[in-house]
């Protein structure tokens, strides 16, 4: 039997990468009919399909965020577990971007096609680390594939915080969070590094967070920083969407110091136009270190880049003797973290 | 260079003015010389080097890093230095970190082909911050908020002297201040500065409030116009010439004409114009002149640079400002009228009676060159800085306007949750469609906390677009703005643009229809 090549199978659609001899789609920009999903992020995982395969970490966050949807078949596949779509077998790997993402491995007749979802190589204290999947294309994100970037040890950005909360103990320290993933991490990250203090987290946290508390991830004492008294926060730590600290919700704060944690805080400019006083580097996307050592990893011949700076992972990937192509996807997010 | 790189890195992210002289003064305060002494030259714009470009930069990444991911890192990051520092590739090292001093100086002793060497050498011993530490420094604009008089403000900190006392010394100093360290530390005498053409701190005025005019007893004073162009302090000691702004800036560079007119050795006070005929020029045409590094002759002949002088602090060796003001003022007359410095006369003493016939003059005072008058007591001595006391400027009252809110900004700081910059307008009539609103302006100050949290909240209610973080609003609010004067001016669509622009009131109860038209705004500009 000849091996098909990789693209008469798998085709970029305008709602997303379809996979043809199992007749669904890898996280679909649009409602269809059946659709595989790589992790919980809203550009990813989004509402209104039929038929929803996904970890059972992942199929929580989407219950969390859209509800139960009526009429909707979820299917849960743990990681490493086949499953046969049609002619194509399927099966989950830990990414190590956030809890329960996952890249889909997908073999047709001999072809294999890793999509990687958004993931990233460091540890991770919230979800089991990437592992590399051998393949005949590896379809990668590209958020960070610029030199410049290169994310430090989250040691010392969480270390850098602590000092901060250390020299202005008057002060409250608000660090900007996306809601899934990076909260959870950050906490975590500051559990490990002793922190044992309350910390008071924005009302959109909250589920979320419960959440990981429930898949196993113990995250110490939470408190909503809901109706509170401007003193209380004095000297804490509140975690809250990067959306709702440059907004009137900050002002219940006491002369907050406005921390963001994101690999975007790399670059000073950028953080600084952000009115951003401590930037903490923190990310959940692989920087381009990583990006370039995982296709060191998993050695596929051809790589397709998603979404980020294509153009400059793919001249990369060319100056390696690796075929390289950005697939043009739409609808996913610029700053997605 | 470990401090130092911390140092920059936080001040660029401290939103405060507070918050960065304590930066610095903390670092000041814990740093040995001769590295403080260095950094604080970076801060004030007083290091140079001449063998390090930013076109070596790019030389010494381009050997090392593929020039198109350097091309598009560069497209994103926008900063050559940071560019450079995050994208560098480390080899591996045994080296430390160097010290701040020996950067300095081992880049002041290199000649011009061992300067690569030594930049790479040290890139690869630093990490990112101390690479964009380093880079900064060396290709010159460290560009993180802080102007001269700032750092110097926090060196005077250090041991609660004022600026102006580490103004007065800056200029007979060298590299790397130690004196001044142990001088502001208390463990060493003032240094003992010939001072040569250097800077003296200038004497300033406070405003005087209307109701504190009648208390005031007239008879102590002398009074004469505020002229409307920039305070400069003119330096002409042993062959050597300067020209500063009130801040101490040396703006030389961009008057050479005044600078050829210097023929004299004696530092004079006075206000910069542009004399046309004898007649002062508006302000926009000094602004032409202003902020250049060179000038062309069409520009010297266009708008031609003269200075109206208020007083003389020193005339050869002796310093006359221990003197009373009536005594310099004679001094200064009987000098201008033996040397008599082209580009420049005496602003004149005005005669001063009673406060009634001076609010009468002031009030009439219409003459676009004029801002107003200044009170000085006749025994007041020349004192650095703004002693509360001996002089007042009295400006006259502001023009206003009532105008309509069109959009709104986010401000900085404690204000980043606060529509708090205000872009407002008048009406125009347009041939078609009746009168539409043309933006005169921009105003952020004037209105109290409470009044910010109301206006905001009235933004937010009458938002009708947004454009990242300017919201458009719905015509509906009226401000009176006042101003010093009104200009034509290409860069608003109205045509014209104000001076100082504030808001006076806020007209809650006011209907828009009833704002100004364009008109009044074209009458208020002065012929």
């Amino acid at each position: 039997m000849r091996i098909p090549k990789p693209e008469s199978w798998v085709e970029v659609r305008p709602e997303g990468l379809y996979v043809r001899p199992g007749r669904f789609h890898v996280d679909p920009t649009r409602p269809v009919p059946k659709a595989v999903i790589t992790h919980g992020h809203a550009d990813h995982a989004r509402a209104g399909h039929k038929a929803v395969l996904a970890t059972p970490g992942t199929l929580a966050i989407m219950a969390a965020r859209y509800g139960v949807e009526e009429g909707q078949a979820r299917q849960a596949l743990s990681y490493g577990e086949p499953v046969n779509i049609g002619e194509v077998e399927l099966r989950l790997h830990p990414a190590g971007h956030v809890l329960g993402s996952a890249q889909v491995s997908l073999t047709y007749r001999g072809s294999r096609i890793v999509v990687s979802g958004d993931y990233k190589r460091r540890r991770d204290p919230t979800c089991p680390p990437f592992e590399p999947v051998p393949c005949d294309v590896f379809v990668t994100e590209a958020t960070f594939a610029l030199p410049v970037f290169r994310h430090p040890p989250d040691s010392e950005e969480i270390g850098k915080l602590l000092h901060s909360l250390a020299l202005f103990p008057e002060r409250a320290h608000v660090v900007g969070v996306y809601a899934l993933g990076k909260a959870q991490r950050v906490i975590r990250l500051l559990r490990e590094a002793g922190y044992d203090a309350p910390i008071f987290i924005h009302g959109a946290l909250q589920g979320l967070c419960a959440l990981y508390e429930a898949q196993g991830v113990a995250l110490g004492p939470l408190l909503p920083a809901l109706a509170r008294e401007k003193e209380e926060f004095r000297g804490r730590l509140v975690l809250a969407p990067p959306s709702a600290i440059a907004d009137r919700w900050s002002r219940r704060l006491p002369e907050p110091v406005t921390a963001v944690a994101s690999g975007w805080m790399r670059v000073r400019q950028r953080a600084k136009q952000r009115g951003v006083e401590l930037p903490l580097v923190i990310s959940d996307h692989a920087d381009w270190d990583e990006l370039c050592q995982t296709l060191a990893d998993v050695g596929a011949p051809e790589i397709w880049v998603t979404h980020g700076r294509e153009e400059a992972l793919v001249h990369h990937a060319r100056a390696q003797g690796i075929r390289a192509r950005a697939l043009a996807l739409v609808g996913f997010e610029e700053e997605g973290q | 260079m470990k401090p130092f790189a911390a140092l920059l890195d936080a001040l660029i992210f401290m939103p405060s003015r507070n918050g960065k002289l304590r930066l610095m003064t903390e670092y000041f305060v814990t740093t040995p010389d001769p590295d403080r002494g260095y950094a604080l030259a970076a801060l004030t714009g007083d290091l140079n080097f001449r063998g390090a470009k930013p076109a070596l930069v790019r030389q010494l990444v381009a050997e090392r890093v593929d020039p198109e991911l350097f091309g598009w890192s560069y497209d994103f990051v926008g900063d050559l230095a940071e560019t450079a520092a995050l994208i560098w590739p480390e080899r591996p090292t045994n080296r430390d970190w160097p010290h701040l001093a020996e950067v300095v100086e081992a880049l002041n002793g290199a000649g011009r082909a061992e300067v690569p060497a030594l930049l790479a050498g040290w890139l690869d011993a630093l990490d990112a911050t101390g690479r964009w530490a380093l880079l900064k420094l060396i290709t010159g604009g460290l560009r993180v908020g802080v102007s001269a008089r700032l750092a110097k403000t926090a060196v005077a900190a250090i041991g609660g002297q004022d600026v102006a006392e580490v103004e007065e010394v800056w200029h007979g100093l060298t590299l790397p201040y130690e004196p001044l360290f142990a001088w502001v530390e208390g463990r060493a005498e003032r240094p003992n500065v010939a001072a040569g053409a250097g800077f003296r701190p200038l004497m300033l005025a406070n405003p005087l409030e209307e109701r504190d005019a009648d208390s005031l007893d007239i008879a102590l004073y002398r009074a004469e116009w505020k002229w409307d162009g920039i305070r400069v302090q003119m330096a002409a000691k042993g062959g050597e010439r300067r020209i500063y702004s009130r801040t101490g800036d040396d703006i030389s560079g961009a008057f050479p004409d005044l600078l050829e007119a210097m023929e004299f050795d004696a530092v004079v006070d006075g206000e910069l114009l542009v004399l046309r005929d004898g007649a002062v020029a508006p302000f926009n045409d000094l602004q032409q002149r202003l902020n250049r590094k060179s000038v062309t002759a069409k520009m010297l002949r266009d708008y031609p640079a003269h200075v109206r002088l208020y007083d003389l602090l020193f005339e050869e060796e002796e310093d006359l400002r221990p003197l009373s003001f009536d005594a310099r003022r004679l001094r200064l007359e009987q000098w201008h009228g033996r040397v008599a410095p082209k580009r420049t006369d005496l602003s004149p003493l005005i005669p001063v009676s009673d406060i009634e016939s001076l609010r009468h003059l002031r009030a009439g005072a219409r003459d676009q060159s004029i801002e107003g008058l200044m009170l000085k007591r006749a025994d007041s001595p020349y004192l650095a800085g703004r002693p509360k006391g001996p002089w007042f400027k009295w400006k006259r009252d502001p023009l206003t306007l009532d105008v309509v809110l069109m959009y709104a900004q986010r401000g900085h700081g404690k204000r980043s949750s606060f529509y708090s910059d205000y872009t407002f307008g008048v009406w125009r009539e347009e041939a078609a469609g009746g009168p539409i609103l043309v933006p005169v302006g921009k105003a952020y100050s004037g209105f109290t906390d409470e009044e910010l949290l109301r206006i905001d909240k009235w933004v937010r209610a009458h938002t009708t677009n947004r454009f990242g973080p300017v919201r458009e609003v719905e015509p509906g609010l009226v401000f009176e703005v006042a101003f010093d004067s009104a200009h034509p001016s290409p860069r608003h669509k109205s045509g014209y643009a104000l001076r100082f622009p504030r808001i006076h009131r806020i007209r809650w109860d006011k209907p828009i229809e009833e704002a100004d038209r364009i008109e009044a705004v074209a009458g208020l500009v002065a012929v």
